[in-house]
C-alpha cells in the first residue's frame, strides 16, 4: 500500500523534499503549502523543483542534508539531521536528545 | 451500456455503468452531508471525483508539483507482524525511509496501544533511539489511547459495556472517566520515554474508538505532552468520521465530544495542541467505491477548510474510501488519493 501511496501521490521523503515540509508540519503547525514555500526558499529551488528527484538529489547531497543512496562518503542519518536543523532554523527533538548524550550542549 | 470494472467497499470486483457510478457518487456526498450538515459537493467535483473514478488502468496520479507528505500508524511493524519478514523495528524505518520513500513513519508496538507499551516502554524507546540515530526523516512513536483495555478482568475498572445495559448509568460514566484518567497518564509516561530518546512525533492513533471518553483521553494526553515536551509534535488521528457517544456527557473546553464530525473534531484537536490532525471516514463495505469516497469528500472537505493545523487524511484498510480487506488493491489506493487531493486539497495522509 506504502508503494501505492507513494506514487499516487507522495513526495518521496528523503528522495525529494517530502521529510523536510512535515518536519515544518510537525514543528510549525504550517498547511502543505506553506510548509513547501517555506523548505523551498530555504533550499533555493522552485516548488516544482522541490518534488523533482532529479533536482533534490543533487541539493540534497550538495548540502549534505541526506540522500536516498548516500554514495561517496555523502552525509546520512544523524550528521544529516543537524544539517538540517540549521538549514530550516529548527530545533529537532532526535538531534537535540542526541546532543545531550554525547555531551555537545 | 458502457461499463467499468470497479469495487465495493469490501474490495470485490463490480461492473457498474456510468450511470451508476454517478448516482452512487451523489448518494454518498447526499449522505455524509446529511449526517454532518455540512455543505454538499459541487457539480463540478462530483463530476470530478466521476471522472477519476472511472479512468481506465489500474495507477493514476496527481499533478506533479501537488504531492503531499506521509505519516503512519504502526508503520514499522508492518513488514515483520503482517509480511512475515523477520527484520526489527528500526530498520524496517530505514526501509521505509530509503526504499518505499516515506516522509516519516512510526515506531509502535504490536500490541499497539499505549497500557500495554508503558510496561515495555523503556525497551521500545531503545528500538526508537536505534532509529532516529540512523535515520534523516521524522520518527514517530504511534500507538493507541483504546480505553477498552482498562475494563476488567485486564484493566482497573469496571466494564462500562457491561454496566450500560443493567441500567447502571452512574457507575458507566464513572468507569469511562475513570479509565480516561488512567490512560492520559500512561500516554504521557510513555510520551516522556520518547521524548528522551528522541522522537520527533507522537501519534495518537485511533482516537475515539471506545467512544467520547477515549477522545477525551487523547485530547487532554496532546495537552499536557504539547506544554511538557516542546519539539515532539502531536498527530492526534481519529478512529471515526463520528464520535461516538458511549459517555454522552463528557466535554472538552465546553464542547460535548459525542456526536462530533471531522470538522468539529479538528477544531478540538488544534485546542489540545496538536500540530496534525488525522481525519477518518469509515468505508462502507455494502457500497461501492464510487459511493464511498464522495463520502469522504464530503466529510472531509470542510474539515480541510476549518483546520489551521494540517490534516493527514487516513487512508488505509478500511477508511478514506479504501477498501475493508487486508490486501489492498492498488487501484482504489491511487483513485483515492488523487480524488482526496485534488477535491478536499489535504495536507498529507
Amino acid at each position: 500500500m506504502e508503494a501505492a501511496h507513494a506514487l499516487a501521490a507522495g513526495m518521496g521523503g528523503i528522495r525529494t523534499a517530502g521529510d523536510l515540509v512535515l518536519r515544518m508540519q510537525l514543528l510549525r503547525k504550517m498547511k502543505l503549502d506553506d510548509a513547501k514555500k517555506f523548505v523551498a526558499e530555504k533550499l533555493g529551488v522552485t516548488l516544482q523543483e522541490l518534488a523533482d528527484i532529479v533536482t533534490m538529489t543533487d541539493v540534497r547531497a550538495n548540502l549534505g542534508i541526506g540522500v536516498q543512496q548516500p554514495f561517496n562518503g555523502e552525509t546520512a542519518g544523524m550528521a544529516a539531521k543537524m544539517k538540517i536543523s540549521e538549514l530550516l532554523g529548527i530545533k529537532i527533538n532526535s538531534v537535540e536528545r542526541f546532543k545531550e548524550r554525547a555531551g555537545i550542549i | 451500456m458502457d461499463k467499468i470494472l470497479t469495487r465495493m467497499g469490501d474490495g470485490s470486483l463490480i461492473e457498474m455503468t456510468f450511470g451508476e457510478v454517478m448516482d452512487d457518487i451523489r448518494a454518498g456526498a447526499r449522505d455524509a452531508a446529511e449526517r454532518a450538515d455540512v455543505p454538499f459537493l459541487s457539480e463540478a467535483e462530483m463530476k470530478h471525483i466521476f471522472e477519476i473514478v472511472t479512468t481506465p488502468g489500474n495507477a493514476v496520479g496527481v499533478r506533479l508539483g501537488d504531492e503531499i507528505v506521509s505519516t503512519s500508524d504502526s508503520g514499522s511493524e508492518k513488514l515483520s507482524a503482517y509480511c512475515m519478514i523477520p527484520i526489527e523495528k528500526s530498520v524496517q524505518a530505514l526501509i521505509h525511509e530509503r526504499v518505499l520513500g516515506g516522509d516519516s513513519v512510526d515506531i509502535g508496538f504490536a500490541d499497539y496501544n499505549y497500557k500495554t507499551v508503558k510496561g515495555v516502554a523503556e525497551r521500545e524507546a531503545n528500538v526508537l533511539r536505534n532509529a532516529v540515530e540512523r535515520a534523516v526523516m521524522p520518527i514517530f512513536y504511534g500507538a493507541m489511547t483504546n480505553l477498552g483495555f482498562y475494563t476488567y478482568p485486564d484493566g482497573p475498572v469496571p466494564n462500562w459495556a457491561e454496566l450500560l445495559p443493567q441500567g447502571k448509568i452512574a457507575e458507566a460514566l464513572k468507569a469511562q472517566e475513570d479509565a480516561a484518567r488512567h490512560a492520559v497518564r500512561d500516554i504521557v509516561y510513555v510520551a516522556e520515554r520518547m521524548y528522551e530518546a528522541g522522537a520527533d512525533g507522537f501519534n495518537l492513533d485511533t482516537s475515539g474508538a471506545a467512544g467520547d471518553a477515549d477522545f477525551l483521553a487523547a485530547l487532554r494526553a496532546c495537552e499536557e505532552i504539547t506544554k511538557r515536551f516542546p519539539g515532539m509534535g502531536v498527530e492526534v488521528g481519529m478512529a471515526g468520521e463520528f464520535v461516538l457517544g458511549m459517555h454522552g456527557k463528557v466535554e472538552y473546553n465546553g464542547t460535548r465530544l459525542a456526536g462530533l464530525y471531522p470538522h468539529e473534531q479538528v477544531k478540538l484537536v488544534e485546542q489540545a495542541g496538536a500540530s496534525i490532525f488525522g481525519a477518518v471516514v469509515n468505508t462502507n463495505c455494502n457500497e461501492s467505491f464510487a459511493w464511498n469516497i464522495a463520502r469522504v469528500c464530503t466529510f472531509i472537505k470542510p474539515c480541510v477548510d476549518a483546520a489551521t493545523i494540517p490534516v493527514h487524511a487516513n487512508v488505509g484498510m478500511g477508511v478514506g474510501g479504501i477498501p475493508m480487506c487486508q490486501t489492498l488493491p492498488h487501484d482504489v489506493v491511487c483513485k483515492a488519493d488523487k480524488i482526496l487531493v485534488e477535491i478536499c486539497k489535504i495536507d498529507g495522509y
